[in-house]
């Protein structure tokens, strides 16, 4: 057997809990597979090789001594480079942070999966400093689509996405501060989370906009999702937007099924802009669940304009001093938006936070009638590599900040969201978005669920071998 | 609803931007400045957008989500 790393997270665990497979063996498949396979679709900038080696061994040992084994035992996986991993640069995807002195320990989510049993193999490849929807990188090339390699695999996240498709890795780390972890997930037609913002420590990550940074999974089903992001919750860990409360573990609770869930479509913006099939993929998604209602979040439209101001605002006061001092080592493309995000009007940012609160509160009274809403994840299946501009509600706009259209409303006021995979036809997927009220990411985990045992939705790893 | 602002004007976003990185110490490409007055645009575009919704003094910023 030499396909552990096209398996699910799940299987891989229960394989080596089971004395099926070593999680040595498991680890020199993947390295193999990543050795092979990386250099066609660009999803890994760093391999800790021999780190994860000595992680495997470490597991193997325990389970020769009969000591307990987390949920994860032996399972490999990577983050985006903006995750801190022990001993490298976190580049967050720019050639300016290369030069950061290595980092002194690993992000706490990292910390926390390793807990649970996963063995880190690496760091991925992402937009520049997250400020992306593309997951082309004009210092590391391109993180290429798995299932065409001449198409995006949707960014910033590009390189989680690219490594969960192309059965690098059965998962992978992400952050989603606009759209970064369901935009991949989408256009590679694999399931990503991100959960309730203030849920998980984003210690050991480098920022991009404080009040929209979410971590989260990238996986290949929605157990898989349940089992990492289980293992992923627990204390602030020095992350001040992290509430406090006790883990809510989800897993336990995923077969539960849909009884009781009260599951709607978002019209309005959500149904507006974008290719007919990817308001079929919702549709299919919709008629599975019984879902017939459609409902609307008010002004849904100012809300993405709103989180657009913000991430242009206080992202481009994060990098100000880079920009002073080093703009010639920024990507063009992304430089631009910094520019132009400095110059924003402060009573502008202001606004919009307060905003923020407003469409928060409307929101939450739409929550008072139903528990799941239903909407498209991107307005159109992978763009080609390179390409600069879309249609979007009839106009030709840029790719680049456009393609989170439908998931920058959500993000904006924190939302758990899954993104699940719908295939249409033989083409490239499309992703669907599944929304919940805060907090209620087991709401979002049971239906995404659901769909998968249906039958609705599912992953597809590219066979790229 | 209140009054929709004058419209952004080539030359008012061009005096904008000058001013603004002036004020922040940017220094700005020659080549870049198309680029960078497009997308003050469409930032600006959605900062009115935003600022044009009517808010009650007492609406506060929502930093966290408080179950």
């Amino acid at each position: 057997m030499s396909d552990w790393p096209t398996r699910t997270a799940a299987e891989i665990a229960a394989a080596v809990a089971a004395g099926e497979v070593s999680a040595a063996e498991v680890v020199e498949q993947t390295l193999s597979g990543i050795a092979i396979l990386n250099p066609r679709i660009g999803a890994f900038t760093d391999v800790v090789g021999g780190r994860a080696r000595a992680t495997a061994a470490e597991i193997d040992r325990r389970r020769a001594d009969g000591a307990p084994l987390g949920p994860l035992a032996g399972v490999p996986f990577a983050v985006k480079n903006l995750f801190d991993i022990e001993g490298l640069p976190t580049r967050a995807g720019s050639r300016i942070n290369r030069d950061r002195a290595p980092a002194e320990r690993d992000a706490t989510a990292v910390r926390r999966l390793e807990a649970a049993g996963a063995v880190l193999v690496g760091g991925l490849n992402m937009g520049e400093f997250a400020y992306d929807f593309t997951g082309e990188n004009a210092t590391d090339g391109p993180s290429r689509n798995p299932h065409d390699l001449e198409r995006m695999t949707g960014g910033s996240s590009g390189g989680s996405g690219a490594a969960v498709a192309g059965g690098l890795t059965p998962l992978a780390l992400a952050t989603d501060t606009n759209g970064s972890v369901r935009v991949p997930a989408a256009l590679c037609g694999v399931f990503g989370l991100k959960p309730t913002y203030g849920r998980l420590s984003r210690r050991g990550v480098f920022p991009f906009v404080y009040h929209l940074d979410h971590v989260g999974p990238i996986a290949r089903s929605a157990r898989d999702l349940a089992l990492a992001y289980d293992a992923l919750q627990g204390p602030a860990d020095g992350d001040a937007a992290v509430v406090s409360r006790p883990p809510e573990p989800t897993f336990p609770g995923i077969e539960d099924g849909i009884g009781g869930l009260r599951i709607a479509t978002l019209g309005g913006h959500f149904a507006t802009g974008g290719e007919p099939e990817a308001f079929e993929a919702v549709r299919i998604v919709a008629r599975a669940l019984g879902a017939e209602r459609s409902i609307e979040f008010p002004e849904a439209a100012r809300a993405r304009a709103a989180a657009f101001v913000i991430t242009a605002a206080e992202g481009s006061a994060l990098h100000l001093e880079r920009l002073r001092s080093r703009p010639q080592d920024f990507d063009p493309a992304v430089r631009t938006r910094l520019i132009a995000g400095a110059a924003v009007p402060a009573a502008f940012l202001a606004q919009a936070h307060r905003f923020r609160r407003w469409f928060a509160d409307a929101v939450a009274k739409v929550f008072e009638d139903v528990d799941v809403v239903l909407a498209p994840a991107t307005p159109c299946r992978a763009p080609r590599l390179g390409q600069t501009t879309f249609e979007l509600n009839g106009e030709t706009v840029l790719v680049r900040p456009n393609l989170g259209f439908y998931t920058q409303p959500i993000s904006f006021i924190g939302l758990p969201a899954a993104c699940v995979p719908v295939w249409l036809d033989d083409g490239l997927p499309l992703g669907v978005q599944i929304i919940a009220a805060p907090w209620r990411e087991d709401h979002v985990l049971r239906v995404a669920r659901a769909l998968e045992r249906a039958g609705v939705v599912a992953a597809r790893t590219a066979r790229l071998a | 609803m209140l009054e929709a602002p004058p419209r952004l004007t080539d030359q008012a976003l061009e005096a904008h931007i000058d001013a603004a990185t002036t004020l922040l110490g940017l220094r700005m490409d020659p080549d870049d400045r198309a680029s960078t007055l497009a997308h003050l645009r469409a930032t600006m575009e959605a900062a009115r957008f935003v600022a044009a919704f009517p808010l009650d003094d007492t609406v506060q910023p929502a930093p966290i989500f408080r179950p």
